[in-house]
């Protein structure tokens, strides 16, 4: 084990949703400055992208923290939401409760979980009808 | 394929400018942001009817630089900000999207890189 290299923290507001994404913009901005290789990155910046559209879309905000040591990148992203009601069908390909205006911005069509799925090399989900979902994903450097 | 050239043969319009000399080896066309996500490879162009920020987000993530938009939409201030923000080059043209990917793929632009 090393020790961490950079610990980020950010809230999500839900507010405008042209805009969403800036936290994992800074991410990916600042895992390129750590000099990562680049298809790391790109693994990181999906699964925190789709993370934290699905928490501004879905659970009105939240937080992300993204922590990286010698080994591997952790993003974390919690929020205070509705749940999800059954994780095993979410976690489907093309099972979404995304409402329209989010279709029109090219989400919504039940790909955001199976995407973090593929992308992160670890997927953890922690969920609670009417307290909110923890999301924890790992993505290895090597 | 340079950008400049993809412009020409799309008759598009240059929204926001970020590197024309760019060489382009393949292209996805799609309006699921999601699936660009899960099925682009590198360095490839974007054709998209979709014009939104989100698309240059997208585009952001995946390390796209240059986006099209086709059947004549054309991005507000907000997504030419992003883009310009981003580095990215944008384009408009009025093909639809089949005939725009077909003029790139008969132009020579069958690169593997695109959407599986």
């Amino acid at each position: 084990m090393s020790g961490t290299l950079l610990r980020l923290s950010y809230e999500l507001v839900p507010g405008d949703l042209a805009l969403a994404g800036e936290a994992s913009s800074s991410v990916k901005k600042k895992l390129t400055q750590l000099g990562l290789k680049p298809e790391v990155i790109k693994k990181a910046a999906v699964s925190m992208y789709e993370a934290e559209m699905n928490a501004i879309i879905h659970a009105y905000g939240g937080t992300m923290k993204v922590t990286i040591d010698g080994e591997k990148i952790v993003i974390v992203v919690e929020d205070k939401g509705p749940g999800i009601k059954d994780l095993e069908l979410a976690m489907q390909e093309g099972y979404s409760t995304a409402s329209d205006n989010i279709r029109e911005m090219g989400f919504g069509a039940g790909m955001g979980l199976p995407n973090m799925k593929k992308h992160a090399d670890r997927l953890d989900i922690e969920t609670e009808v009417g307290k909110g979902t923890c999301v924890k994903m790992v993505i290895y450097l090597q | 394929m340079k950008v400049k050239d993809i412009a020409s043969l799309l008759n598009a319009e240059i929204e926001t400018d970020a590197d024309l000399e760019l060489d382009v080896m393949s292209a996805c066309g799609a309006d699921l942001m999601s699936d660009v996500m899960a099925f682009a490879r590198d360095n490839v162009l974007l054709l998209t009817g979709l014009a939104h920020p989100q698309v240059i987000r997208t585009a952001e993530m995946m390390d796209i630089k240059v986006v099209v938009l086709v059947r004549g939409k054309k991005p507000d201030e907000m997504m030419r900000r992003l883009a310009r923000e981003k580095k990215i080059t944008l384009l408009s043209t009025k093909e639809t999207m089949f005939a725009a990917c077909g003029k790139l793929y008969s132009a020579g632009l069958t690169g593997g890189g695109g959407c599986d």
